[in-house]
């Protein structure tokens, strides 16, 4: 028996309130690297609360997230070097081409790209024919398809924290993606995310978390 | 450090050319307002003289006003500005290169076009220059404070309004060191002291309003 694998976040009774209404009260969980966790729930039950409390965002209510045994907010700029986050919005610019758009969301990440890197990642995720053409005129899913090359261009990036990555994919780009966060879990980083799309991905360490079950009663 | 704030300037330069009738929205809403006072009040030299310092900073005060909500607005609504708050640079710097970037594209150009607009109300040569170089010193501060304001009311409905009773008073001083420096020249007094007090806005204000700015909009986004 090796050593325990090492936690990179641990969630302490993490308390999140919208309004006046309190989502849910103390949720904790802990993250390994290689680490899968899928975040359930049913509509409006908090799962993109959580996971903006979980990249700092928002501030908790209650509670602590501590990222390699140290609070978040302590260490903002560390954290945000470590994480990568895909919300609902796609954060990608109407009038930037493919190419454009990718490698100013890098740059703005910090983490600025080469073109022959951003090229790269924009033909493994199936827009090569597609890099010069302006946002506007590509489909919705082409469209968060720009959003997930920035996945492939952080390997490097230990947490990936995604929400309803799925949303607007075809089947073969739903596969991509999936083979995507298993490589990335075997590379030995951690992956968050939430989905109402039943995909299998493979890992050795899979938590289910249903917000709704933190809820108050 | 300095490269983050380069690429968000040259981010919002491209974005601004690819919209450019914004940026001509703008403008055409600073010559058309600064033009409807010598319709209004009749051509009456020496009357238009001395109002065209005030009129023309006023003008120039709206159309900052007009322009500034849309700084923050389309970041916000696509999900960049998250972002942005996300990026392992500092939000200060990007919040800065933004602003810059804004005032290029619609400070710069009123500087530019005052000149002409300062014809019109048949302002001395000499005053003319003093108009230009408030401007110059005076619509950056605009701009930055105009950010705060921007950030502030990021995302509420009715934001316009809100942002103008919010950043009104704090273009006040702006406004009367700028518009007292064509004033003061005009009246053979020399604009030295106005111009050095409003250079003091603007250094102020740059000091002040990135942060605010962006603590603002970790505020806004939450």
């Amino acid at each position: 028996m090796g050593p325990l694998p090492h936690s990179m976040l641990e969630v302490d009774q993490l308390a999140c309130l919208r309004g006046d209404a309190l989502l849910f009260r103390g949720l904790s969980f802990c993250l390994a690297g290689g680490g899968l966790l899928h975040v359930a729930g049913r509509n409006g039950a908090g799962k993109t609360s959580l996971l903006r409390l979980l990249c700092g965002l928002m501030l908790p209510e209650e509670g602590e997230i501590r990222w390699h045994g140290k609070s978040i907010r302590a260490q903002r700029e560390e954290y945000h070097g470590a994480l990568l986050f895909l919300g609902h919005a796609n954060a990608v610019k109407d009038e930037f081409s493919a190419l454009e758009n990718l490698r100013v969301a890098c740059a703005l990440a910090g983490r600025a790209v080469s073109e022959a890197q951003a090229l790269a990642a924009l033909d493994a995720i199936g827009l090569a024919h597609r890099v010069e053409l302006d946002a506007r005129h590509l489909s919705q899913g082409q469209r968060r398809r720009v959003a997930l090359a920035r996945l492939l261009l952080a390997e490097t990036v230990p947490l990936w924290i995604l929400d309803e990555p799925f949303t607007a994919l075809d089947v073969p780009a739903v596969g991509l993606l999936a083979r995507t966060i298993e490589a990335h879990l075997a590379r030995g980083g951690a992956v968050i995310y939430t989905t109402h799309q039943d995909v299998p991905i493979a890992s050795k360490s899979v938590q289910r978390i249903d917000v709704g079950e933190f809820a108050p009663c | 450090m300095l490269r983050i704030l380069f690429a968000v300037v040259r981010r919002d330069l491209l974005l601004a050319w690819r919209r450019r009738a914004d940026v001509f929205t703008t403008l055409a809403f600073f010559v058309i307002v600064a033009s409807l006072f010598p319709l209004g009040v009749g051509p009456e030299a020496n009357l238009l003289r001395t109002m065209a310092p005030g009129v023309l900073w006023v003008s120039a005060l709206l159309a900052t006003l007009l322009s500034v909500t849309r700084l923050f607005a389309a970041d916000y609504a696509d999900g960049t500005l998250e972002q942005m708050l996300l990026s392992t640079e500092p939000l200060t710097l990007i919040v800065l290169g933004k602003v810059m970037a804004y005032w290029l594209v619609t400070g710069l150009p009123l500087v530019v076009l005052a000149p002409l607009l300062g014809v019109q109300f048949d302002l001395p040569q000499g005053a003319i220059g003093v108009l230009s170089l408030s401007l110059a010193l005076g619509t950056p501060a605009l701009s930055l404070l105009g950010g705060i304001g921007a950030a502030l009311t990021l995302g509420l409905r009715g934001g316009g309004v809100l942002l103008a009773l919010l950043i009104l008073p704090l273009y006040v001083p702006v406004l009367i060191f700028g518009a007292g420096a064509v004033g003061a020249d005009a009246a053979g007094l020399g604009a030295g002291a106005h111009l050095l007090l409003l250079g003091a806005c603007f250094l102020s204000a740059l000091a002040v309003s990135p942060l605010a700015t962006a603590a603002a909009l970790r505020i806004a986004m939450e």
